[in-house]
């Protein structure tokens, strides 16, 4: 992994990150993303390309204890060769101002797995886009509840 | 299954002797003996003693099960969610016998006239030492938490009566949830006194995500090789103050569990037992998501469960709460694998167990310097009080009516806690009793202002926590009690539109989500919670009413059950 831009933002982006990352936080836009929006922004990093489930794996908490920094971990299985190896992997959240959190560019070395930690304001479905060097485009979603809390039994 | 062949014919035959309901109770209490709540034939070589959710009980007790336990998706009509006839069907068992007493709220009052007082950990202590001394070395004792919790001796030394109790109980091994609420210092601190392992695989430090507590503890039991791994309850930060453990993190995490599976069974474990505090339908899609678990002692949603319930290869335990219960279940194992098992749910009957003279000294000096306090009568109740259920028990009743009077507010909440013992109608309410409903580390009753859309959406929060299809979102927790609001909650909508028609009683009118409403309630998650512990108020107004009588709640009209 050699380089990491940041799409938006008021988040925290954080532990984890490789040698020779490199953040650049942006402004947030006021107007929340959603679903539709998403999508959209999903639909124009793929380039055309279908969108497929599998291949990428993530981590999160089903609810998160803290909004503010919520642990967060996106892997993709492939060989990382020069033949067959993640371009970038897209972090998109759909409740945030901006869908689109965090990317990432790689070279074919290593591994293609990313830490970091989200700020998410409201329960929200968090999406992680793998753009290969085939062109194909894979996809793994999972929704994390930022509660109000407190009436556990 | 429980019991059939001891209790159901004895319950029979007593019917049969007397020819009246209310004697046949008292005929069928006297032939419950501790002789036959113990009986079990032995299999193979190990035995696993399990309780759970003792919430600090050391003293007999009534605990009424929930006669609304509504289960959503897969979990719709099945095994926990069963409740009065549905349960007593689905187990076999006779209304009026002592299980349906023990284990359902059909007639609750009626037959608690006749079998009395359940749990004491005296009666535990002489039940687990039998088996002990029937099956040496072959026993092991679980204790899947929520034991320093939920009464005022625990209270008042922070948990350390019940490090004592369970240390002399001679438990194995156990696992933590309400724990936790003393604080990350005392926590660390009881751990020291403990003379068996506290274990928690699912607990990491905030900062570098590393294991916090000890995940495996290894026993040799009849040549057997058992592993037992602890889950602690996976939404702790989320359900208490976060604040009181700020450096730990928890979750279900499933895939660290397998890990740990594999690791035991690379270390020889012939027998890997799970003790969680995860909640029921949590384990059980736990159970079919990790392989290796050959027995699951589940904990933290109070089910009593006469049976084992089968998930896979899985054998799932759940042993019920408050001391009420002590399960056994007995393993065959061979080339690590359980081939045979027996089971039973046994109902620690107070009056028929004789209590364990050593646990009895010691409870008695645990509660000795209390007694003032323990046995101050406040009131009396003619109604049934009691908390378990999804909605508003007439316990909350109670307590929503004292802060709305003590805190001069038009709406109370009060948390969907499933821990707090029942009175039957006639009993005198005393102040071990409102500790009992109300014995946290973060009491105070607030009194603030709330629009009509934040309580929409605590509502809908608080719901969702119970009523999300995946087990995973669920917290444990029942729904939280309202005072002077009604509402209309249809469980199979998802969050955000199963909260409908809330009204404020007082004036009868539609809540308006602009509005601005004053609100009262109790056990705040946020550090700096400001007024009296809610005790306090509780016990100041039953003093001026004396009597009380709460019949079952109206207020919430359920859709979709």
């Amino acid at each position: 992994m050699r380089t990491v831009k940041t799409g938006v933002t008021r988040r925290s982006v954080l532990a984890g990150i490789g040698a020779g990352a490199a953040a650049t936080l942006v402004a947030p836009k006021m107007a929340l993303a959603d679903k539709a929006a998403t999508d959209e922004a999903i639909a124009k990093l793929a380039g055309g390309a279908k969108v497929q489930e599998g291949k990428v794996k993530i981590q999160l908490p089903q609810i998160a204890e803290n909004g503010n920094t919520v642990p967060f971990t996106v892997s993709v299985d492939s060989p990382m060769t020069e033949a067959s190896h993640v371009k970038a992997i897209h972090v998109m959240a759909e409740g945030n101002p901006s869908p689109q959190v965090a990317s990432f560019t790689f070279t074919p070395t290593g591994k293609a797995t990313v830490s970091m930690r989200l700020r998410l304001g409201k329960t929200q479905d968090v999406r992680a886009i793998a753009l290969m060097s085939d062109g194909s485009v894979w996809e793994a979603k999972q929704e994390v509840k930022v509660t109000i809390g407190g009436c556990g039994g | 299954m429980l019991t059939r062949r001891d209790f159901l014919q004895v319950a029979a035959a007593a019917a049969v002797l007397t020819g009246g309901p209310g004697l046949a109770r008292a005929a069928a209490r006297q032939t419950i003996t501790q002789d036959a709540l113990l009986e079990f034939k032995p299999v193979g070589q190990v035995t696993l003693l399990n309780f759970t959710d003792i919430h600090a009980q050391l003293m007999p007790l009534y605990f009424r099960e929930p006669s609304v336990n509504l289960g959503v998706g897969a979990a719709k009509g099945v095994v926990p969610h069963l409740t009065g006839k549905d349960f007593l069907k689905a187990y076999g068992l006779k209304a009026g016998s002592p299980e349906a007493y023990a284990l359902s709220s059909e007639d609750f009052s009626g037959l608690a006239k006749s079998y009395g007082r359940i749990g004491g950990l005296d009666r535990m202590a002489t039940l687990v030492k039998a088996i002990r001394a029937q099956r040496p070395g072959n026993t092991l004792l679980v204790d899947c938490g929520d034991t320093w919790q939920g009464s005022y001796t625990s209270l008042k030394s922070r948990g350390e009566d019940m490090v004592d109790a369970m240390n002399a109980l001679g438990v194995d091994v156990m696992v933590p949830h309400w724990e936790f609420t003393y604080g990350e210092a005392r926590v660390k601190e009881l751990i020291a006194k403990l003379k068996f392992p506290f274990l928690a695989q699912n607990v990491k430090d905030t900062e570098w995500e590393e294991d916090v507590f000890p995940h495996t503890a290894f026993f040799d039991k009849g040549g057997v090789k058992v592993a037992v791994i602890g889950q602690a309850f996976p939404y702790t930060p989320v359900a208490n103050p976060r604040y009181m453990i700020p450096k730990w993190s928890f979750g279900v995490r499933d895939e660290e569990m397998q890990k740990r599976i594999d690791a035991a069974r690379a270390q020889g474990a012939d027998l890997v037992v799970v003790a969680s505090h995860n909640g029921f339908d949590v384990d059980r899609k736990m159970a079919s998501r990790v392989k290796g678990i050959d027995v699951l002692l589940t904990g933290h949603t109070h089910d009593a469960i006469p049976g084992v319930v089968k998930v896979g290869d899985t054998l799932l335990v759940a042993s019920g709460s408050h001391g009420k219960f002590l399960a056994r279940l007995d393993v065959e194992v061979k080339d690590k694998r359980v081939v045979n098992h027996a089971f039973r749910l046994m109902p620690v009957f107070s009056d028929a167990v004789t209590p364990d003279a050593d646990m009895a000294g010691l409870i008695a000096k645990i509660r000795a310097p209390h007694q003032d306090v323990l046995g101050k009568v406040l009131a009396r109740t003619d109604g049934l009080l009691y908390r378990r259920g999804n909605f508003n028990g007439s316990f909350d009743d109670l307590i929503c009516q004292a802060l709305l009077a003590e805190r001069d507010a038009e709406i109370a909440l009060s948390p969907g806690f499933r821990w707090g013992s029942s009175l039957p109608p006639g009993a005198d309410i005393t102040m071990e009793d409102v500790y009992n409903q109300t014995a946290i580390t973060y009491p105070n009753a607030y009194r603030s202002e709330m629009t009509g859309q934040l309580l929409k959406d605590i509502l809908e929060d608080v719901a969702d926590n119970l009523f999300n299809p995946d087990p995973y979102y669920q917290q444990g927790g029942d729904m939280v009690r309202v005072g002077g609001l009604s509402y209309r909650i249809d469980i199979n909508k998802p969050i955000g539109s199963r909260i409908s028609d809330m009204t404020l009683l007082r004036s009868g009118k539609k809540l308006d989500a602009a509005k601005t409403y004053t609100v009262t309630g109790w056990a705040s998650v946020n550090e700096g919670t400001e007024g009296p512990p809610v005790w306090e108020a509780v016990a100041s107004w039953l003093t001026k009413k004396k009597v009380v009588n709460f019949g079952d709640n109206k207020t919430v009209k359920v859709v979709g059950a």
